[in-house]
């Protein structure tokens, strides 16, 4: 029989991120957001409880679990706090699923000890000041010169780059005329210039800055899986992320049909609750349906990536369906909660705030629906 | 060290409950969760076995209807090594001394050298159940601990108290008694999850332990707690506050 449901373990593993993230990060996450905090000790505290290791071999100190559990972690996160959901989300299928994918033994015994258990964390820098969904534009450019690759370029909107515990950055670079690779920047690299954080509208908790490589040298040996084949590994590497970001849609889109369901009840106007309108009721009703179905598509990708089955068509439909229906989550909430959800007292409007992001990072709608058409055969512009 | 915890499974406490009308029992539904209090009992016996290193073995005891065995297995994920409960119909309703003897007989089967228990159950709330067992056991029980170290093969315990604390330690066999707030409950992993499904769980009855239910307490009543009164709204035109002083002062609160 088809499962439409989550095994025991992950419906047990799913009350116990709740709990944590209701008790240590809820919070807390209005404050965090107010201040652009970036709260380290939390993301500590989320190791400890094995996140950022949970498909990860335990032979690095992983969990042993797989993509499921990754994605329920992601959505009780991101559910209370898309920034601590966002650091979750790019610390694993940015940061360390590179290395954990493409590197090599020894960059594996090096890095991934301290990525898994959330003492360190990695970053991904692929986008640039020119190249974002156009990667292949990429400017920045690496040459060997000895046994070092001496890098010089610059990256743009790069998440965890500058965090205390930022141990490294897996830098997408031009290694010839037709050729990208990636190769791993260590924090601190001379060389290597972290710019001041950005001004961002949401996700304010969440570190995410521009970096500068003026002549930036690392080991040869920090090239990661093989030389030319840079756009090919992280093309399988936003694959992954991108049932990530649908996670981490979905938590949000839940937080507002809980917020906006209680609202509805508890809100009275003309004598009665405002849910008894029918103009309130559908709409709760119309949240209710688009996290039933980013929960079945975001579920559905995480199955067939735990089952080794291709999910590039699942991936990006799960991605452009949670992230749409996250931000007009977000919309309907603040029209149901009115005036309560235009002010910073409440959750709602930092949900609004945090959710067009998610129809951004991470490959935009447009580059979603470019690989779903490319899915179905169509043509290629 | 071989640590016996003696754990709860109870009705989620979020979630409303019912009461049996004729025996005042709680209904027990199949899904129980761990009984909060517990958690920092099985927190410390982790402690206390990772301190003692590779051959500490922590096991919980408990006595209940098995249901899903959920409350257990969140114990498990925490990291105790295996579960012992006692699921017997004769229990029902069993009185906090038929509890202790039945538990002090699963633990004596195990054989223990440190019993650790929180300070009540939630649901029960008699508060005697570990003084009793380690009456039944023979062992000195060190109650109200807020902190707790083995030091010089001596269990040696913060024993919390109205002034401040005594410091007091036995040689085990010991039984000992957690406070809330003790020390910080650990959150299972998703590993620990996923191994509490293969660790061991040993379901006895009474006939293997060799005891019987002997009720000598029976609850002929249980009220509910009278509903709190509507408050009094005074409109303050700047005498509210005369009219307070006269209401504490007739509370004789001031």
């Amino acid at each position: 029989m088809v499962r439409y449901e989550l095994s025991d373990e992950h419906e047990a593993f799913r009350k116990v991120v709740r709990e944590f993230a209701e008790a240590e990060i809820a919070p807390h996450a209005s404050d965090w957001d107010r201040r652009h905090h970036f709260p380290v000790g939390t993301v500590r505290k989320m190791g400890d409880l094995g996140l950022f290791g949970l498909p990860f071999p335990e032979e690095y100190g992983g969990a042993g679990g797989d993509f499921t559990s990754l994605c329920v972690a992601i959505e009780e996160i991101g559910r209370v706090d898309q920034s601590m959901g966002i650091t979750l989300e790019a610390g694993v299928g940015l940061g360390i699923n590179p290395i954990a994918t493409f590197g090599s033994k020894e960059q594996k015994q090096r890095w991934l000890p301290d990525l898994v258990t959330g003492k360190a964390l990695a970053a991904f820098g692929l986008t640039e000041p020119d190249a974002g969904s156009d990667a292949g534009a990429t400017k920045t450019k690496a040459t060997l010169d000895g046994d070092e690759w001496v890098i010089n370029g610059t990256k743009a909107f790069i998440t965890n780059s500058g965090t205390p515990i930022t141990s490294l950055i897996t830098v997408t670079a031009r290694t010839g005329p037709e050729e990208i690779s990636s190769i791993i920047v260590p924090a601190g690299s001379p060389g290597l210039t972290v710019e001041p954080p950005y001004e961002k509208m949401g996700w304010r908790a969440s570190d995410t800055h521009g970096l500068v490589f003026d002549d930036c040298r690392v080991p040869a040996g920090n090239l990661v899986g093989e030389r030319g084949h840079g756009f090919q590994e992280f093309l399988a590497t936003l694959d992954d992320g991108r049932i990530g970001v649908a996670a981490l849609s979905l938590g949000l889109a839940q937080a507002c049909l809980e917020a906006s369901v209680d609202y509805a009840k508890s809100r009275v106007a003309f004598g009665a609750p405002i849910g008894r309108n029918q103009g309130i009721a559908f709409q709760c009703a119309d949240l209710e349906v688009m996290v039933d179905a980013s929960r079945l598509l975001t579920y559905r990708a995480a199955a067939l990536k735990d089952a080794g089955r291709p999910i590039k068509q699942a991936a990006a439909v799960a991605k452009l369906y949670a992230s749409e229906a996250a931000v007009t989550a977000t919309r309907i909430a603040a029209q149901i909660h009115g005036g309560a959800g235009f002010i910073e007292e409440g959750p709602i409007a930092r949900y609004y705030r945090d959710a067009k992001i998610l129809e951004i990072g991470e490959g935009t709608s447009e580059i979603q629906r470019l690989v779903i058409s490319r899915g179905l055969g169509l043509p290629v512009a | 060290m071989r640590i016996a915890v003696c754990v709860k499974q109870i009705p989620d406490p979020a979630a409303p409950y019912e009461l049996d009308p004729e025996t005042h029992f709680v209904v027990r539904p199949e899904d129980q969760v761990l009984d909060d209090t517990d958690r920092y009992g099985v927190e410390v016996a982790l402690q206390l076995a990772e301190a003692a290193g590779d051959d500490a073995s922590v096991t919980l005891v408990s006595m209940s209807p098995s249901g899903s065995l959920q409350g257990i297995r969140q114990a498990l994920a925490m990291g105790a090594d295996k579960a012992v409960i006692v699921d017997d119909a004769s229990l029902r309703g069993a009185d906090a001394l038929t509890t202790s003897r039945v538990i002090a007989a699963a633990i004596g089967r195990e054989g223990y050298d440190v019993v650790v228990a929180g300070t009540e159950s939630t649901d029960g709330y008699t508060g005697v159940v570990p003084q009793q067992i380690a009456e039944v056991l023979g062992a000195p029980s060190l109650t109200f601990a807020r902190k707790v170290e083995a030091v010089d093969g001596k269990i040696r315990i913060e024993r919390q108290t109205q002034a401040g604390y005594d410091v007091v330690e036995a040689a085990p066999p010991v039984l000992l008694t957690v406070t809330s707030g003790a020390v910080e409950p650990r959150y299972p992993t998703f590993k620990g999850i996923m191994q509490a499904k293969q660790k061991p769980i040993d379901t006895l009855t009474c006939t293997d332990l060799g005891v019987t239910a002997d009720n000598q307490q029976v609850i002929t009543s249980v009220d509910p707690v009278p509903a709190r009164q509507a408050g009094e709204i005074v409109e303050d035109e700047g005498e509210g506050h005369l009219r307070i002083v006269a209401m504490l002062e007739e509370a004789k609160v001031i």
